[in-house]
């Protein structure tokens, strides 16, 4: 500004004006919401209707929630109680919790077992899950699988005790051997492993009932627990055979490729419920005779082989989304093919594959549902079962489903949103 | 991760892969255990209650085998079969014997291999409607739909009668009873159909039971009865033999009240040596003396269990009909404990 | 580890099978492949043992018998005394049917709900994010059940459209909902009916042309056809002059309330609508996922250049995000299909007799052969999804070869 202006200007404000707020419209929540939900005609439609989907929905179901009565013993004892009025028997939660946790036959005094078997699931995973988490806690997700197995089907200490030896033997067996030959190593390691469970199983025989929890037979399984434990048994199996095939579909070698290739396509082709067919029907014809595995074991199997053929694609989509450099520079340091994966490729690809995993995780975690189809009493058997079949729930099927569809939906989206974590979490990594 | 259990159940499976190929009755006894394949639940026959104990009319029949067997009427597994498993569950040797209101077929029997080692219930299929339909015969059914329970006989049963009386059917497949329930009680469909004792256990589970009629017409002859793997007699002698022990109980009068003072000895010659105070017929069993005096206490002779599941005082309130002893005009008949 | 660039001279020894990098990969696939080998030997072996244990044998002949068994959900002819092998074919065609239809509507409502979740409309997009992660999250089979139970549960059944005091009635006279299924009526074709049907196809035929030559013209003088309203005229003109020249050879039947059950019309069951449904919602729940995604995937610079070329907002969808965001969405929604015909097998669950309910359901029961039939079984489904994946790779190849 120059001073003739000043002075052709018969008026300056010198000082500020204070700041005026906003017109209504452009302010605070009639700003939102003529931005969000009514800019146009179209949009003020979709927010009409939504807003009616929505009030019919909740009006639907609050006073159905609300109204609901949680203290009676059978449906008609809550429909006396109701009398007419809207609410759901939610009674039948109360009185057969147990049932859709744990199932018919596992024993009532003893639920503590699973419940802390899950509580110590949670523990064991955290240092899988965040990598902020102590490294020492990974000892503990190691022992997991053993004190999981003794806590849920019991029996004597030495069993799951056996089964770490074994373990440990052949880790150090390994560990002996590994600088000479990485494959010797792992060939002497199996056998180590194989030879202490052989021997180890003569003492889990003889001393049966020594520090023992009462045994629970894999039939007597059930409810919500049974899903949990088909889910985290056949992810946990499943993710090293997934590799292995990965691998072998990448492999340069035509037959085991072909296998691997026939093996994957054929799982995938397939819907899961003929295997689980297969494992109900079929699978005790193919083995020798008086070879008498339970269901659930022969289920774990091919809920297994299904989850692995998935995750195998998933971790081969990583496998071929690291840069080809990567595979020349392992090469180019003289790494064989078992070093360079396991020193280069595995962990860079495996972390590419992370959220891809943890979808088939989801996906599998859902499908346990299915093994109600060949009459196993998990959380959906149970209620397609005896629940619904006993004389005094007979008909109670919005508040059984409602809660199967709660429970289910809880664990699926925290996954899903663990999933979605990481995966930002991986994004900022690269940059 | 969870390897062990692999491993563990692989170990535990191979060590019993041994035991397994000797014949049942020493497979039950080294277990200590009897695997009974039952229902997923059929009120009155079998069906597990809140606390998960198993109860029911063939319920009833495996603890009486596991009582004969094991001497403890608790020890049995109970392993619930679809109509589609129970068959595989047992020529696998997943279950020991299946007690599944199954019906006694030639081609079962023969075809499939299994041995049926009696009959504990004679039923027959017949059609529950509501009464407002105003239906008093199946013959007229025609255009109905009609719920049926998949993998059993009664869909062929179905299917011919159908033919034969030349009326049409909408046929709903159904794989459970609880499932068929909501489906016939909202109306969609006009009629269930299963064996007729099914139906009126099905019936007693209603809110309002005295609103369905069970038509007349029984379709076919359902002789229900637990059976066996083939080629294992001594196991097949054992559940036969424990189910006739509880006919012939009920025709002697040995209850489950007097079955103790009985045991004692009693004049008649008969029930010593069903109870085991005469004669070696345990031993050639290879049991104990005294099986069926604790099969028979497990649970009481063949009308105090019929009485205590099924009969008339009790919600599904069947008659005895065929089911009573040849003695008072019914089919149930052991041959002689001698 | 050895790698040995010149072959050593000399004799051959047998650590060279390990060691020396030219015959391992031999070594390593001859060793798999003798294990192979061995794995199914073994389980043959074991399979005829115990076959032969069992006094059974392994043979289709079962499948020329007669089923015995009535099949309610039927596209082609089929009664009691049909073999077992038409049983299965009909189960087959049952099974496609709800696939097809499924994978129609699940595109149509994902689609619909991936764009609405990307609205700038804040209920509606949170709306929609709400009913993604509820049926993501739960299991299909319980939707499928629920759906069932629903279904049955609300609507009226036949017997509350009965009687004076009904309770229910039809829609326009002519549609009734009722829980056993949806009755419509049902096109009666008189003589000359078929000539309107091909006139109906030819008039589509001509609006496709329609726009493959505006489009021609488009590319090559830029010049803009509007397709709009003579696509409209097409689609209604020239049929409804046929059907009333040739003196509406086309009459309708109409659902009436007979016996038991509505007769006559069309009628589609509540097992083959509440499994069409789930099956729609949960796998639209997907696909809407992968349509955001594909959206999102085309950057906003595309956007922003087409709209500086002066295109308006439609066309830019049209022609610059849609067909990039195609290349991305078509793969996994293609794997989506194939999700969704697998998941068909669990309408055993609500008694649609799929091909899981006849050929590994009552065939399987009553007939006994369980080996046979799962092999079958899986052999259909398998055919099925090699059917799709070969469709899924054929686009693929299709796409890459536009790249430029």
């Amino acid at each position: 500004m120059s001073d003739t202006h000043a002075h052709a200007v018969a008026y300056v404000r010198d000082t500020m004006l204070p700041q005026q707020p906003p017109p209504a419209s452009e302010a605070g929540a009639v700003k939102w919401m003529r931005e969000n939900l009514f800019s146009g005609w179209f949009n003020t439609i979709l927010t009409l209707v939504a807003v009616y989907i929505i009030f019919r929905l909740l009006s639907g179901s609050l006073p159905w929630f609300l109204g609901g009565i949680w203290n009676a013993d059978s449906l008609a004892t809550c429909r006396e109680v109701l009398d007419g009025a809207t609410g759901g028997c939610f009674a039948v939660l109360t009185e057969r919790w147990n049932q859709l946790l744990f199932g018919v036959a596992y024993p009532n005094d003893q639920y503590w077992r699973p419940t802390l078997a899950f509580v110590l699931l949670l523990v064991a995973v955290a240092p899988v899950l965040y990598p902020k988490a102590p490294r020492k806690m990974l000892i503990f997700t190691g022992l997991y699988p053993f004190v999981g197995f003794w806590l849920i089907w019991g029996g004597t200490i030495f069993a799951p005790l056996v089964g770490l030896l074994g373990f440990v033997v052949g880790y150090l067996l390994f560990k002996q051997v590994e600088r000479q030959s990485f494959a010797g190593g792992a060939a002497l390691a199996v056998v180590g492993a194989l030879v202490t469970w052989w021997a180890g199983g003569f003492l889990v025989g003889a001393a049966e009932g020594v520090i023992a929890l009462e045994p629970v037979p894999s039939r007597d399984l059930g409810g919500f627990m049974l899903n949990l434990i088909l889910g985290t048994v056949c992810i946990s199996l499943s993710l090293p055979i997934g590799i292995l095939l990965a691998l072998g579909r990448q492999s340069d070698l035509p037959i085991v490729k072909w296998i691997c290739v026939v093996f994957i396509e054929f799982i995938r082709g397939v819907p899961l419920i003929t295997l689980l067919f297969v494992a109900n029907v079929v699978l005790a014809y193919f083995l020798p005779p008086g070879t008498n595995f339970d269901l659930v074991l022969r289920v774990i199997i091919m809920i297994t082989m299904f989850a692995s053929a998935y995750i195998a694609e998933v971790i081969r989509g990583g496998l071929a989304a690291l840069p080809r450099g990567q595979y020349e520079a392992a090469d180019s340091l003289g790494l064989d093919y078992g070093q360079s994966m396991r020193l280069i490729i595995l962990p860079q690809a495996l972390k590419i594959s992370i959220p891809g995993i943890v979808n088939v995780a989801v996906g599998l975690f859902k499908d346990t549902t299915l093994v109600s189809v060949i009459s196993m009493f998990d959380m959906v058997g149970m209620i397609r079962g005896p629940i619904l079949a006993s004389t005094e729930w007979n008909g109670v099927y919005w508040e059984l489903w409602s809660f199967a569809i709660l429970l289910f939906f809880v664990v699926c989206y925290s996954i899903s949103q663990y999933s979605q974590w990481l995966e930002r979490q991986l994004q900022r990594d690269h940059r | 991760m969870k390897k062990s259990v692999l491993l563990g159940t692989l170990a535990v499976a191979a060590l019993s892969a041994g035991a397994a190929a000797a014949a049942t009755l020493d497979d039950v006894k080294a277990r200590g255990k009897l695997n009974c394949g039952v229902t997923t639940g059929l009120v009155g026959f079998a069906a597990p209650d809140a606390n998960g104990n198993w109860d029911g009319f063939d319920v009833g029949v495996c603890r009486a085998v596991a009582a004969a067997v094991l001497g403890d009427p608790m020890a049995v597994e109970f392993v619930p079969t679809t109509g589609k498993t129970r068959f595989t569950a047992l020529a696998s040797g997943e279950i020991d014997m299946l007690a599944r209101n199954t019906t006694w077929t030639f081609s079962r029997d023969v075809d499939l291999k299994f041995e049926f080692v009696g009959v504990n219930y004679y039923d027959g299929q017949g059609f529950m409607v509501p009464k407002e339909l105003g239906v008093s015969s199946a013959k007229e059914l025609d255009g109905a739909t009609v719920c049926i329970q998949t993998g059993t006989t009664t869909e062929l049963n179905l299917a011919d009668f159908f033919r034969i009386n030349n009326i049409s059917y909408e046929p709903v497949p159904i794989e459970t009873n609880a499932e068929a329930q909501p489906l016939y009680l909202e109306g969609a469909c006009d009629v269930y159909t299963t064996d007729a004792s099914g139906l009126a256990a099905t019936r007693a589970a209603f809110e309002d039971p005295s609103a369905h009629i069970i038509l007349p017409e029984i379709i076919s002859k359902e002789p229900l009865g637990p059976l066996v793997r083939h080629g294992d007699s001594e196991w097949g002698d054992v559940v036969r033999w424990t189910l006739n022990a509880l006919i012939a109980a009920e025709e002697y009068g040995v209850t489950s009240a007097n079955v103790e003072e009985l045991s004692a000895g009693t004049d008649n010659p008969e029930i010593n040596r069903l109870l085991g105070s005469a004669g070696n017929l345990g031993e050639m069993m290879g049991l104990e003396a005294d099986w069926a005096k604790k099969a028979i206490m497990a649970g009481g002779n063949y009308g105090e269990l019929f009485a205590k599941n099924i009969g008339e005082s009790t919600p599904i309130g069947l008659a005895r009909g065929l089911n009573a002893q040849w003695t008072d005009g019914g089919l149930l008949y052991s041959p002689p404990f001698r | 580890m050895t790698s040995v660039s010149d072959p050593p001279s000399g004799s051959f020894q047998f650590s060279q099978l390990i060691y020396d990098t030219r015959y391992r990969s031999l070594t390593f696939q001859l060793i798999a492949l003798l294990l192979l080998i061995a794995a199914f030997s073994w389980l043959g072996y074991n399979l005829v043992n115990n076959l032969r244990a069992a006094g059974l044998n392994f043979s289709y002949g079962f499948l020329g018998e007669p089923a015995n068994y009535d099949i309610n959900q039927r596209l082609i002819e089929y009664t009691s005394q049909s073999t077992h092998w038409r049983a299965s074919v009909v189960g087959v065609l049952n099974t496609l049917l709800v696939a097809v239809l499924g994978c129609i509507t699940a595109t149509v409502i994902g689609v619909v709900v991936g764009v609405l979740r990307l609205s700038n409309n804040w209920l509606v997009s949170k709306l929609m994010a709400v009913y993604v992660e509820i049926f993501r999250n739960v299991p299909v089979l319980i939707w499928i059940l629920v759906i069932m139970a629903i279904f049955v549960a609300v609507l009226p059944q036949p017997r509350d459209f009965r009687g004076d005091d009904a309770t229910a009635s039809m829609v326009w006279g002519s549609f009734a909902f009722t829980g056993r299924g949806f009755y419509a009526p049902l096109p009666i074709f008189g003589p000359g009916g078929w000539i309107v049907v091909a006139v109906f196809i030819a008039s589509i035929i001509g609006i496709f042309g329609l726009k493959r030559y505006a489009t021609k013209k488009l590319y090559a003088e830029g010049r803009v056809i509007k397709t709009l309203w003579p696509s409209v005229g097409l689609f209604f003109v020239p049929t409804l002059l046929v059907f009333f020249l040739l003196g509406r050879p086309i009459s309708l039947e109409y659902p009436a309330l007979a016996g038991f059950n509505f007769q006559g019309g069309i009628f589609m069951r509540n097992s083959l609508i509440s499994l069409w449904f789930a099956l729609s919602i949960y796998t639209a729940a997907f696909i809407a996922e992968n349509v955001r995604a594909g959206i999102l995937a085309v950057s906003k610079g595309q956007t922003e250049a087409a709209a500086s070329l002066g295109l308006r907002p439609g066309r830019i969808m049209n022609l610059v995000v849609l067909p990039q965001a195609l290349r991305v969405i078509v793969p996994p929604l293609i794997s989506q299909y194939l999700n969704l015909t697998k998941n068909s097998s669990l309408a055993i669950a609500v008694g649609y007799m799929d091909l899981t309910g006849t050929l590994g359901g009552i065939t399987l029961n009553q007939t006994g052969r369980a080996i046979e039939s799962v092999l079958l079984l899986m052999t259909f489904y398998l055919a099925i999804s090699l059917a799709i994946s070969a469709i899924m790779n054929a686009y693929n190849n299709a796409v890459r070869m536009r790249e430029r």
